[in-house]
């Protein structure tokens, strides 16, 4: 026994596997211990914000200590203000009326634009061909420019109780600056926010944890009834075998995705829990693990230790559990882990067509994709929303399925390359 | 030939016996849910109506149409009838239309998608992985990580990248549907253009996948060949290496040809989730639609059509299975 983990351990694939999902569920343990927040709390007031960190706004004011720095920031407010159809506009403009070679311009260099805006712009020359509602927009453009070049400070002004007269209290310039420390109240979404305005990072966590949980009992739920009906049919033979096995070769022909949705639309949105599923998605992935462990115990039924053991009159049940059972353990735990990661990918399935676990108080991976793509996430950029979600549900079943081809080739030396 | 014949009947007798047992889990399954589907639809129906013997006669009514005041054996023949003559009934969420009607138009958007896309998939992917196998060295340290993640990303994540990348980012290609959404579908230049520009995104995603998958299995397979002493019996005797590989490559085949018939059924259904991604208009979003109108008839038509493809598409590889392994001709001759 020591040996054999000794041995698998030095599989670089296994290895590599166990490393990465060691990680995961690291993760989901550790995570929840430092940020104590609800995962499904709504935090962000409307859908989809984008990943940063979030100052209050009065905060940043009120924040008490500034500090003057001799930055020149009219050059980025210039970069960020001036959008690309004013660019063009304005591009337009020189080309046909101020005479400004093509080449000249450049649009993607506010700065450069706006001083020869600033040089060439005339709203009194002859513009041939143009509407007078089209002379009036560069005008309001021409007035904007100067907005943006202007350093108006923001004022900042209370209402006298009194009076009821606005009265100026603060006014800052471009120049002024605050600690972001010293802001009190600030949000941080490393992951943005979904649709329902939750904090992405904590809800995938959470998320993972159930989606792990899933694919544990439905890896369990699988693996005990396909073992237990593989070593019948492999052990006894004859007519058992022969019904075992053609329910067997029926369920891999009948797409077990079809039969997911038939029984989970029958169950009802209001039996589906996380459980429900798990035990839906458990019964009926048992197929693949009966016919490994069938044929297994079948060139097993015939072994000399075997007909010893039969020779010396233990039951059947001694036979199976001491001389039949370790042979197969290996492939079982292969199988039992190639279950978890199919469970959590039929579970995601489910969800996204709508008949996953019913429920709001719990988050599940395939729950999150179904939110994403119903609320078109992935139509309108928000990337944060389902990315990682995706990059998780790969990373699991990525490392699983590592582990298990690392396993194979302890155990089946052939496959060795 | 006489053995062949066996064979093929054989094939084709299972794979009747296994779609009987489809069409029964197919009507016995929904209704065995707590409740009948029927009465749920009737509710709807009544809604805000209040004089109760009206009620009971829309209940009764409904009761008629659906044919659930018969025995269950009699519901099961008539449906049965019904479903042979392609007569699924009406949708309900989609009210006037009928089922068979919402179907046929959505079948042939799937099959046109993911047969080829399955086709090609498993044949860049042997052919990816075979050559992996023979080369070694870095292009097999390279190929191999990238596809053993790449086949673990589900086809629906790929499909939602590629649409990020590629029609958000990089607008090469449209976002969703299966055509421009002014135009009504007709044969025309403009309209196939439109099809093929909306077709690329989904037949990408889901050939990527497949590729995934396939070239694992196939190198290891061909590795496995690769050191079987058949092939360093045939170096002795001096046979040419490319007679060699073609033989480690036939045998390597086999294998893989079986995996594609057993993991179809995943394949497809996976597949359906990516089509939804896209909005396409095959089966995955009739199915979708079909769950979130409560459209009960809709839905279990659509299992009912993906079982009889996935049974076809299987019984279509297991008979030319026996074409190219002489084994099973050899095994069928005695």
């Amino acid at each position: 026994m020591k040996n054999t983990i000794k041995q698998i351990f030095h599989s670089g694939k296994f290895v590599t596997g166990f490393v990465i999902f060691l990680a995961i569920l690291l993760t989901i343990i550790i995570y929840p211990l430092v940020v104590a927040k609800d995962p499904l709390a709504m935090i962000g007031n409307g859908n989809f914000f984008k990943p940063g960190t979030y100052l209050s706004i009065q905060d940043t004011v009120n924040s008490g200590k500034t500090y003057k720095m001799n930055v020149d920031a009219t050059a980025s407010i210039v970069e960020s203000k001036l959008t690309m159809d004013n660019r063009s506009m304005m591009a337009e403009w020189l080309e046909k009326y101020g005479g400004v070679d093509a080449s000249e311009i450049d649009v993607t260099d506010a700065e450069g634009l706006i001083a020869l805006w600033e040089e060439k712009y005339d709203p009194n020359a002859e513009q041939k061909g143009l509407i007078a509602a089209k002379k009036k927009k560069y005008q309001r453009l021409d007035n904007e420019i100067d907005g943006i070049l202007e350093d108006v400070p923001t004022i900042i002004a209370e209402k006298n109780e009194e009076t009821g007269e606005l009265e100026e209290v603060q006014s800052i310039d471009s120049k002024q600056y605050i600690n972001e420390k010293d802001v009190i109240n600030r949000q941080n979404f490393v992951l943005g926010t979904d649709n329902f305005g939750r904090d992405v990072l904590t809800e995938l966590i959470s998320a993972t944890g159930s989606s792990l949980k899933i694919g544990l009992v439905a890896g369990i739920i699988a693996t005990v009834i396909g073992l237990f009906l593989g070593l019948l049919a492999g052990y006894l033979g004859g007519f058992v075998d022969n019904l075992i096995l053609f329910f067997t070769n029926l369920f891999t022909v009948i797409p077990s995705f079809v039969l997911l949705i038939l029984i989970s639309y029958s169950v009802g949105e209001s039996q589906r829990g996380i459980m429900m599923v798990a035990l839906l998605i458990g019964i009926t992935a048992w197929p693949w693990t009966t016919r490994s462990v069938r044929s297994q115990v079948i060139s097993l039924r015939n072994r000399d230790h075997v007909n010893l053991s039969k020779l010396s009159g233990h039951s059947m049940l001694r036979i199976v559990l001491t001389d039949i059972l370790p042979y197969v353990a290996s492939y079982v735990v292969m199988a039992f882990i190639l279950q978890i990661s199919s469970g959590i990918l039929a579970e995601a399935q489910l969800s996204m067509i709508g008949l996953g676990p019913a429920t709001t108080k719990t988050a599940t991976l395939g729950l999150m994709m179904q939110w994403a793509t119903q609320y078109n996430a992935h139509l309108n950029g928000a990337w944060w929303a389902y990315f990682p979600v995706i990059l998780v549900i790969a990373l699991i079943s990525f490392s699983l399925n590592l582990m298990n081809t690392g396993l194979d080739q302890v155990f089946n030396p052939q496959l060795r390359d | 030939m006489k053995g062949m014949k066996k064979y093929y009947t054989q094939k084709i007798m299972w794979y009747l016996l296994t779609l009987v047992f489809a069409v029964l889990l197919n009507f016995i399954l929904p209704r065995l849910m707590p409740g009948d589907p029927v009465s749920t639809i009737a509710s709807k129906s009544v809604e805000g109506m209040t004089d109760a013997t009206a009620i009971q006669k829309v209940y009764e009514d409904y009761a008629a149409k659906f044919g659930i005041n018969k025995p269950m054996y009699v519901q099961f023949f008539t449906w049965v009838k019904n479903a042979l003559r392609g007569d699924f009934g009406i949708s309900f969420s989609q009210y006037p239309r009928t089922v068979s009607d919402i179907i046929s138009s959505s079948v042939l958007w799937t099959i046109c998608l993911q047969l080829p896309a399955i086709i090609v998939g498993w044949i860049l992917g042997n052919l990816l992985g075979a050559i992996a196998a023979y080369m070694k060295g870095v292009f097999d340290k390279a190929i191999l990580p990238a596809f053993l993640f790449i086949s673990n990303v589900p086809a629906f994540g790929m499909a939602t990248v590629l649409l990020f990348v590629f029609s958000l980012k990089l607008h090469i290609a449209p976002a969703a549907g299966g055509y421009a959404s002014s135009m009504i579908p007709h044969m025309s230049l403009a309209f196939m253009k439109s099809v093929l520009s909306h077709y690329q995104l989904p037949f990408w995603s889901i050939v990527i996948i497949t590729i995934g998958g396939q070239a694992i299995g196939m190198r290891s397979m061909s590795i496995y060949e690769l050191n079987a002493d058949y092939v360093k019996y045939s170096r002795f005797l001096g046979i040419k290496d490319h007679t060699i590989v073609k033989y480690v490559f036939r045998n390597a085949m086999l294998p893989q040809i079986t995996g594609l018939a057993m993991s179809l059924g995943t394949m497809i259904g996976g597949n359906l989730v990516a089509e939804m991604v896209f909005s396409y208009p095959g089966l995955g979003t009739t199915m979708l639609s079909a769950v979130t109108g409560q459209d009960y008839p809709l839905l279990s038509a659509c299992t009912l059509i993906i079982t009889i493809m996935v049974l076809l598409a299987n019984l279509l590889v297991e008979l030319l299975y026996a074409v190219i392994d002489p084994r099973v001709k050899a095994s069928q001759q005695d």
